[in-house]
């Protein structure tokens, strides 16, 4: 079978504080296949984000990535120096952005932010950059492309800067984008529009999309392979099918349990209890044990590994230790 | 653009004539230029033939409208000490005050701009200590003791260049420095934390994203954003540099208005006083309207609100 695109292993990443060493990721592994779109999914706070900085080596000081290896189209990312890291960001990984008015700069009209990143990645003349820009925006589904290229970011609607955003990440066709959030900051119709255009434009053009994102729904409907993360560690990784119908980790079934139902109309939303531990203070064991309705004497002592409920499947509790996928 | 120029240009001309009102008040209120003008043995005759020259007999909006009339070919009388047209007077003094302003504009920016740029690049860095020093002192010597201090050690005790006046280009090197610490300081601290804001954005987490070199996002996508802020009190000084120049020409001999200004404070000069008002006024507001103008340049979202 052929490589996956991108595979993180066993990345950790620790911040040193005043206050003591936050380790925000630990030991996080998966792949993304070509052409996949995968959620990775979680709380605030429980490095999902980072996750997705760390990529491209990009976690912000005092953090720092103590361990692990991000392989990308068969190279390891991890001893690249940082001018050939330029060549990766932005060239064959793309990053977009929760807040897109935030995210776009603004002084510079949105064609020229474009024509700039085309320029540093490709030597094309001037003519054929603008030209190619001006197609760009076509793709992302932009109305007069020619108008909206002397446009300036506050100008636009916020669901139009997310697609000048995406549109500047296609650039220099990408084989990965990262979407951190795409859609958080957008009303419900155009999160809808801006996910269907990730859809068509993985369709079309083959390219892998990590969506980080704390909506499940979002998940569902768009991705074919799933991560939940909690607090630092992956909780369960699946099919989405897996995950959706046959969640195996108890955070994952809390996480389903929670979510609003049309049928239990009236009734109060189910929660899971507690709160995420702080990255100054993780218990020694099972970092959701304190949390888990389910917890065993051993899960306060031990941090469970993950375990193979199914070839696609995996989930990281001692409830599926000894079963090894067989039952629930 | 046209329109937000236009409208910039309406404020400015109520500006003026605002000023032009307070100063004609003042100069009102505060004495009776007759006694100045007139010796101890003037006659009553002397008195209302001053008067009715002067056209104090006339009502004060005929009066306003005779100054404002007159002010407006910039014409504010003769001096009460020397006799001659303060205009003229101003005007010749004129270049060393721009020339001093502008060489303490261009210390300002030279040495201001860079080291906040690179106290907020390189933090906790020595520059940003050095920076930080540099804006302690140059915002709390009080510049007369800085001017004398400077005199003492680079003119007196080193020799290195004249103690006072206007000659060679070395002449204005402590004064321009005198004159322009204070700015300095004041630019180099909001560079810097302007900067700080421009990096820490979003835009700059996904120009990094697009692999954009460090120096490009330096100079270009963060230095673009975090001047703006820091502009509009550049435009601003550039006009206190030239109208505050009192206490450095004072101190350094400098032969410009400022000098002048002091002089005549001290001559109870006020036809002069008056004129060099008016004059500070008209650069200070000229200033502030070519800022506006080039901010609005700068910032698309200004250009078309």
């Amino acid at each position: 079978m052929n490589q996956p695109l991108l595979s993180v292993e066993d990345l950790h990443v620790r911040f040193r504080t005043p206050l003591g060493d936050v380790h925000a990721i630990r030991g996080i592994s998966f792949s993304i296949e070509r052409g996949q779109i995968m959620g990775l999914v979680g709380e605030t706070g429980c490095g999902k984000s980072m996750t997705g900085r760390s990529i491209l080596r990009l976690v912000p000081q005092p953090g720092e990535i103590t361990r692990g290896r991000i392989l990308f189209e068969g190279r390891d990312l991890m001893p690249l120096s940082e001018d050939e890291m330029h060549k990766i960001r932005g060239e064959r990984i793309a990053m977009i952005y929760q807040d897109p008015a935030a995210a776009l700069n603004p002084v510079f009209s949105i064609g020229q932010q474009i024509f700039m990143v085309m320029e540093q990645h490709q030597a094309n003349s001037d003519v054929d950059t603008r030209q190619r820009v001006i197609q760009l925006l076509e793709d992302v589904g932009l109305p007069e492309p020619m108008t909206l290229y002397n446009a300036y970011p506050h100008e636009l609607s916020g669901g139009m800067q997310q697609r000048a955003m995406i549109a500047m990440a296609l650039s220099s066709d990408p084989s990965l984008l990262i979407a951190d959030e795409p859609t958080t900051a957008l009303d419900v119709t155009i999160q809808a529009q801006i996910l269907d255009l990730l859809i068509t434009l993985q369709r079309s053009r083959g390219i892998s999309i990590l969506l980080i994102t704390h909506n499940l729904g979002i998940v569902a409907e768009t991705c074919q392979r799933v991560v939940v993360l909690y607090a630092g560690r992956i909780a369960e990784q699946g099919d989405v099918g897996d995950i959706f119908h046959r969640p195996h980790h108890p955070y994952t079934k809390g996480l389903l349990a929670a979510l609003p139902n049309p049928g239990s109309r009236g009734n109060a939303l189910n929660v899971i209890p507690g709160r995420v531990p702080s990255g100054l203070d993780l218990p020694p064991g099972c970092t959701f044990a304190p949390r888990c309705e389910y917890v065993m004497d051993h899960c306060s002592q031990h941090q469970p590994g993950l375990f193979t409920v199914s070839p696609s499947h995996e989930a990281a509790c001692f409830l599926h230790e000894e079963v090894g996928g067989k039952k629930p | 653009m046209q329109k937000f120029i236009a409208r910039r240009m309406v404020v400015t001309v109520f500006t003026i004539l605002l000023v032009s009102l307070i100063v004609f008040v003042m100069v009102r209120v505060s004495g009776d230029p007759r006694t100045l003008l007139l010796d101890d043995y003037a006659s009553i005759e002397d008195y209302d033939e001053l008067t009715a020259n002067l056209g104090l007999d006339k009502p004060l909006f005929t009066q306003y409208a005779i100054f404002l009339r007159h002010a407006l070919v910039l014409d504010f009388g003769d001096s009460v000490v020397d006799e001659q047209p303060v205009t003229a007077t101003i005007l010749q003094r004129l270049p060393a005050t721009l020339q001093l302003g502008l060489a303490a504009f261009i210390f300002s920016l030279v040495i201001g701009i860079p080291l906040g740029i690179l106290s907020s690049v390189k933090r906790d860095s020595v520059w940003d200590h050095v920076g930080k020093v540099v804006a302690l002192l140059g915002q709390s010597l009080p510049p007369f003791w800085l001017g004398i201090m400077l005199m003492f050690f680079f003119a007196v005790t080193l020799d290195w260049v004249p103690p006072s006046g206007r000659f060679e280009w070395n002449s204005f090197i402590l004064p321009a420095i005198t004159l322009g610490w204070f700015t300095t300081a004041a630019n180099m601290r909001l560079v810097r934390s302007s900067m700080l804001t421009a990096l820490d954005s979003e835009y700059i987490k996904l120009a990094r994203a697009k692999g954009v070199s460090e120096s490009v996002i330096v100079w270009k996508h963060a230095l673009k954003n975090a001047i703006i802020p820091p502009l509009t009190f550049m435009g601003v000084t550039l006009g206190t540099l030239v109208t505050g120049s009192i206490v450095a020409e004072a101190v350094f001999a400098w032969p410009g208005i400022g000098l002048l200004a002091f002089d005549a404070l001290r001559q109870s000069d006020y036809a002069m006083l008056q004129g060099i008002i008016i004059f500070f006024t008209l650069m200070y507001v000229g200033t502030s309207l070519a800022v506006d103008i080039l901010y609005a340049y700068l910032d698309p979202r200004i250009r078309f609100a």
